[in-house]
């Protein structure tokens, strides 16, 4: 193995096991939510993309339809439509291998790739699949971890499970509040969750204020 | 089928084939602009409405209990630039610790 390849690969197990072990957290909060260990396990096999998963577990959780929970988690997974967009052309691949490229298409697999733009072509291809396929083994354990270690509690509010869902929410926004204008969608859009819960539906707050970021985002 | 079920194939399979639609359409299709706008901005939304939501409310009940507890002290791990396993732990801990002994 060159030097070059180590870097990448380097790189790619970094995040996967980062981000692999965030899986415990996912599978204790769908456990925590009325999931069972063996729908956690499916989520994180077959939609494997986290914001989405946790948005699923959250809008069930909190009394919403089925319907609000796909949606929400549907609107979420919409970026990784763009990330297929971005990676496609470098990938270049057809048929059975396309669609495994597809299913481990995420931020980040994605942001390992482009991360490695200045090492060349060869290099982003690597750390796509590196990353893409080393997130997808770890999640899917620490998944199962979570969701077992879940089900042996039994009230998940004296272990801070009902606070540890909010809290995961609230570490995958943080990183994406970069401009003030981020900041202020964000407490507008809690704000307007909160004042909407006692009158709509439960889940449809959730799903509104999608509808206020696409308003947001076709005005400017 | 109950909802816990629909709800996790319903939203695998409308996972899968938003990914795969991204490696199959023409690049031109989603890289205008405003499309690109609309895809930062739709996460912060949701993922805010889910924080305060979960935080704050039981059905569709407001209601302050540890959580807040567990809100506050995640925002100060945040600030303090703490990664992401050592949010969601401080989080659970000050919430479980009201819940047990307050």
């Amino acid at each position: 193995m060159s030097r070059v390849v180590s870097a990448t690969f380097r790189d790619s197990l970094s995040v996967s096991l980062t981000v692999g072990a965030y899986g415990v957290a996912f599978g204790a909060a769908a456990v925590a939510n009325g999931f069972s260990v063996i729908q956690s396990c499916f989520l994180s096999l077959l939609t494997f993309s986290g914001a989405s998963q946790f948005a699923v577990v959250g809008v069930i959780g909190a009394g919403g339809t089925s319907i609000s929970a796909i949606a929400t988690a549907s609107l979420l997974g919409l970026r990784n439509a763009l990330y297929g967009v971005i990676m496609a052309p470098r990938l270049q691949v057809h048929g059975i291998k396309r669609a495994i490229a597809a299913h481990i298409t995420i931020d980040e697999s994605t942001g390992v790739a482009l991360g490695q733009e200045v090492r060349g072509a060869d290099q982003m291809r690597k750390g796509f699949w590196y990353t893409g396929i080393g997130v997808f083994i770890f999640w899917n354990l620490f998944t199962l971890a979570g969701a077992l270690g879940a089900q042996a509690m039994g009230d998940i509010r004296a272990f801070g499970l009902d606070s540890a869902v909010p809290a995961a929410f609230l570490g995958l926004v943080w990183p994406r509040l970069k401009k003030n204008s981020d900041r202020a969608l964000a407490v507008g859009c809690a704000l307007f969750a909160i004042a909407m819960t006692p009158i709509l539906p439960a889940g449809l707050p959730i799903i509104a204020t999608a509808f206020i970021a696409i308003a947001v985002g076709l005005r400017k | 089928m109950n909802a816990y079920w629909i709800a996790t194939i319903g939203t695998s399979v409308i996972a899968f084939l938003l990914k795969y639609s991204g490696h199959s359409v023409p690049e031109k299709w989603l890289s205008h602009p405003r499309i690109q706008r609309v895809n930062t901005l739709i996460p912060i939304a949701l993922l805010s409405a889910l924080v305060a939501v979960q935080s704050f409310s039981e059905k569709s009940a407001l209601m302050i209990d540890q959580r807040l507890v567990g809100l506050c002290v995640a925002i100060l791990a945040l600030m303090l630039k703490a990664p992401f396993p050592v949010v969601v732990l401080s989080a659970a801990l000050s919430s479980a610790a009201v819940y047990n002994w307050l």
